[in-house]
């Protein structure tokens, strides 16, 4: 199959997709409790969870400390995770290729 | 579906960081031969992009919300052991900067969302290719179906760790089917995202698809008006 898009191209295009969900889409997602907290509450075991280590860290919960409005403070939130989660991924990858070692393909996992 | 510490008791969340830990070692090794050059932005992409995608919570019924977890995603654009890596960092992102999932609780909210989701969903995908049409709609399907078997067998493993050291006292039985109910619907969620961003991928870059390499040489691009080739 020939491709359509350059790889950059691509990168580029899914990268501002992700930033602009975290703008435009993240700041309206619901606050509601999530599956496993729902679950918690009504089971009745939410009373066993611990204020997270970091929650008083800068970016804690998604926003950013000093930014007063919800929306770009979400949003910067979103594009600064989006950021590092790029280049930690990106890096883990690069460092795994170049150590691999010389071996036959392994097989990927099969029903 | 990000655990808070607490919920699950010191020896069983230090016995599945082991787990998690192992799992993850086992995914650097398999990822260095399962990893093509050209991917390793697309992997990077792939972990942004389940990043930002789990912060968009949509609603599911009475009260609840849901976000998607993407394992499955990941697993069928870049493979089942870079796909549970990148769902990996997204976890440990998440936990490390956002304050989101526990520290003590990183160990199984990684087993839980990264490993089982991507490497047993991906599992679910390769059996659902064998039995659908070998079209780029047919993966996009089998992605779907398996995202949301995906999200279910997450919420399973959870059940599981909870019935081993969970705190609080409730019954394993009663939650396990509370996990597993409202899972399904949040899985629904998890396979028309999932479904739509493969189907997405394969109209745009169908080479960059781990899970449909096979219709390399089974489909022909289809001619399309205006296509730059």
């Amino acid at each position: 199959m020939r491709p359509r898009v350059r790889l950059g191209v691509f990168v580029a295009v899914g990268l501002g997709l992700a930033v602009a969900l975290a703008f435009l889409v993240a700041p309206e997602a619901s606050s509601q409790p999530d599956g496993l907290e729902k679950v918690a509450i009504d089971e009745g075991f939410i009373d066993g969870a611990r204020d997270h280590d970091l929650a008083g860290s800068p970016t804690a919960d998604y926003g950013v400390e000093g930014v007063d409005d919800a929306r770009l403070s979400t949003g910067l939130a979103g594009a600064l995770g989006i950021g590092i989660t790029f280049a930690v991924t990106g890096g883990l990858f690069w460092l795994v290729r170049r150590t691999r070692r010389d071996q036959p393909p392994v097989p990927e996992p099969t029903a | 579906m990000h655990a808070p510490d607490g919920f699950i008791d010191g020896p069983t969340s230090l016995a599945m960081g082991v787990v998690a830990a192992g799992g993850v070692a086992v995914c650097l090794r398999r990822a260095g031969q399962e990893l093509e050059e050209k991917q390793v932005p697309l992997a990077g992409l792939t972990a942004a992009f389940v990043f930002a995608v789990q912060m968009l919570n949509f609603p599911v019924a009475s009260g609840t919300s849901g976000h998607l977890l993407g394992g499955v995603l990941a697993a069928v654009l870049v493979g089942p052991w870079t796909g549970a890596l990148c769902v990996t960092v997204v976890v440990a992102v998440q936990a490390l900067l956002f304050a989101d999932g526990g520290l003590t609780a990183l160990g199984f909210n990684t087993v839980n969302m990264a490993l089982v989701t991507a490497l047993g969903g991906y599992l679910v995908f390769v059996g659902l290719r064998r039995v659908l049409p070998r079209t780029r709609g047919g993966v996009a399907l089998a992605a779907g179906l398996a995202a949301g078997v995906g999200v279910v067998l997450s919420s399973l493993a959870f059940s599981l760790q909870y019935a081993i050291g969970g705190t609080g006292g409730a019954s394993a039985g009663a939650v396990t089917a509370s996990m597993v109910g409202v899972h399904v619907l949040i899985g629904i969620g998890e396979g028309v995202i999932t479904a739509l961003t493969v189907s997405a991928v394969l109209a745009s870059r169908p080479d960059l698809v781990h899970g449909a390499r096979d219709l390399a040489v089974a489909e022909p691009p289809a001619p399309v008006a205006g296509a730059v080739s």
